[in-house]
């Protein structure tokens, strides 16, 4: 069990049977007051966010997550198909629930898979990601129309700005987080 | 750690000082640890030793009072339990003044001379927050009740949110926001309920005659006409601990020699300020991190 003192920004609380996360948070005790504890809390399973205030007496669940090692295997449709790498069972999770995490996934990455209660409700993918350049218009060298980028397509669909010397069928890699263009790999 | 906004800081307390001493106020120190507190309702104290360490030197500052000084000041450390946040430390600096005679209104007064001659140095100096010295060099600042704050800025009257026991998170969602953003806002006359040193207001027995000072927003000194009836002062000391011991928190025995010095006052009237958050708004600083030289966290 959590108190009040122990609320903070990045804490995850269960509500309701629902995992929250603590998005925003500011403690305030007005003069002669009593203390409040203001946050704004995230749903991760929906995403969804409220205001509220709590007091001093409060008591928090803490919300039962669990990270594991799991291998990405295939996806069919909106569904995607993961292994546990202990005990090799597989668990599914869909489109919206990874959300952009699917542009920079490709068969058999291991990534941590999120578990609330044992239900899989989102994944942390490796910080750098290397992808396929499976489609890139050639640089035409000369080109003095300014821009320095040009747009291609990875493996996955996902679209991004490389340097003009980025050629079709070559590997970059690419920030998970930010979905930016880091460097050529060399084979 | 901000080396040039601890040198503001410097700075702004010998502005606060030599302000009183100017004033014939007398600066005196007075001690931190105590055997027992003021009971206070939403405070819990630290202890040391099985005494405590002061939620606020006011104590021994109206013991003084009662001895026969006049005008009196301190710069002291205040301690309070599980208080951490944007403009909170368990351990901040307190400046409170206290005189004989004379009321909540002579207190604004002073207050508002004392932030004016703070913002003079200031600008002189240069390098503070202009907006902050501009918004207290205003020559009229706001005076608001408690019950017109409501009014204007609440989604309902002050007595409905004392009365449905959400008095403070209206007052920190609705009210605190909209206080001293044009010109520095004394909220005043709060219910009885919410002023348990104060004394009741002459003409109407709902408030006493108490205020809080906000700038931007932001809290920054509480003053009331002392309750100097030392029989009624017991009664709310007995109904605050009564509160506080709800939530497991003990203030120690009554502080009887307090209460029989008390009785020895005729009027008075006396006001905390929080120099922290002073540094804050004139350095233009987000959080109290950056006025003090170290957080706990950091040691």
């Amino acid at each position: 069990m959590y108190t009040s003192s122990d609320l903070r920004k990045g804490l995850k609380i269960e509500i309701d049977g629902e995992p929250y996360i603590i998005t925003n948070f500011e403690f305030s005790k007005p003069g002669k007051g009593q203390s409040l504890y203001r946050c704004r809390l995230k749903n991760m399973v929906t995403g969804n966010a409220f205001d509220k205030t709590y007091r001093s007496n409060d008591k928090f669940k803490k919300a039962p997550l669990e990270e594991r090692k799991m291998q990405y295997l295939y996806n069919q449709g909106d569904e995607y198909h993961f292994m546990d790498t202990k005990s090799f069972e597989q668990y599914i999770i869909t489109r919206e629930q990874l959300d952009d995490a699917t542009s920079f996934m490709v068969d058999n990455m291991e990534v941590d898979v999120l578990l609330f209660n044992n239900n899989p409700i989102g994944v942390t993918l490796p910080m750098f990601v290397d992808l396929t350049v499976t489609q890139s218009d050639p640089w035409v060298k000369g080109d003095t129309s300014g821009s320095d980028t040009k747009p291609v397509t990875v493996e996955t669909g996902y679209v991004l700005q490389v340097p003009p010397f980025i050629e079709e069928g070559e590997k970059i890699q690419i920030d998970t987080r930010t979905g930016a263009y880091i460097t050529r790999v060399k084979e | 750690m901000n080396i040039q906004r601890l040198t503001q800081r410097a700075a702004i307390i010998q502005a606060v000082r030599s302000f009183f001493i100017g004033q014939d106020y007398l600066e005196v120190e007075t001690p931190i640890r105590l055997p027992a507190l003021i009971p206070e309702a939403h405070l819990e104290p630290l202890t040391s030793h099985s005494w405590f360490l002061q939620c606020s030197p006011e104590q021994c500052m109206k013991r003084l009072l009662a001895a026969g000084v006049p005008r009196l000041f301190q710069i002291c450390k205040c301690f309070r339990a599980r208080e951490r946040g944007r403009r909170h430390l368990p351990e901040f600096t307190m400046l409170e003044w206290y005189r004989l005679a004379g009321d909540y209104n002579d207190l604004m007064e002073e207050t508002t001379a004392l932030l004016q001659a703070v913002a003079g140095q200031c600008r002189a100096k240069g390098g503070y927050d202009d907006r902050v010295i501009a918004l207290l060099e205003q020559e009229r600042w706001q005076r608001l009740t408690v019950a017109e704050a409501f009014e204007r800025h609440a989604p309902m009257p002050a007595a409905q949110a004392l009365a449905q026991a959400c008095f403070d998170e209206v007052l920190v969602e609705h009210v605190e926001p909209c206080l001293g953003l044009e010109r520095p806002c004394f909220l005043c006359d709060y219910p009885v309920a919410l002023g348990s040193l104060a004394r009741v207001k002459a003409d109407n027995a709902q408030v006493v005659e108490r205020f809080e000072l906000y700038l931007q927003g932001v809290e920054l000194a509480n003053g009331f006409s002392e309750l100097t009836d030392a029989q009624e002062q017991e009664r709310r000391f007995r109904q605050e601990a009564s509160i506080a011991r709800g939530q497991g928190v003990s203030f120690g025995p009554a502080p009887r020699n307090f209460l029989a010095d008390l009785a020895m006052i005729d009027t008075a009237c006396g006001i905390a300020l929080g120099m922290d958050r002073l540094v804050m708004l004139l350095t233009g600083a987000a959080t109290i991190d950056e006025v003090v030289s170290f957080t706990p966290e950091t040691l």
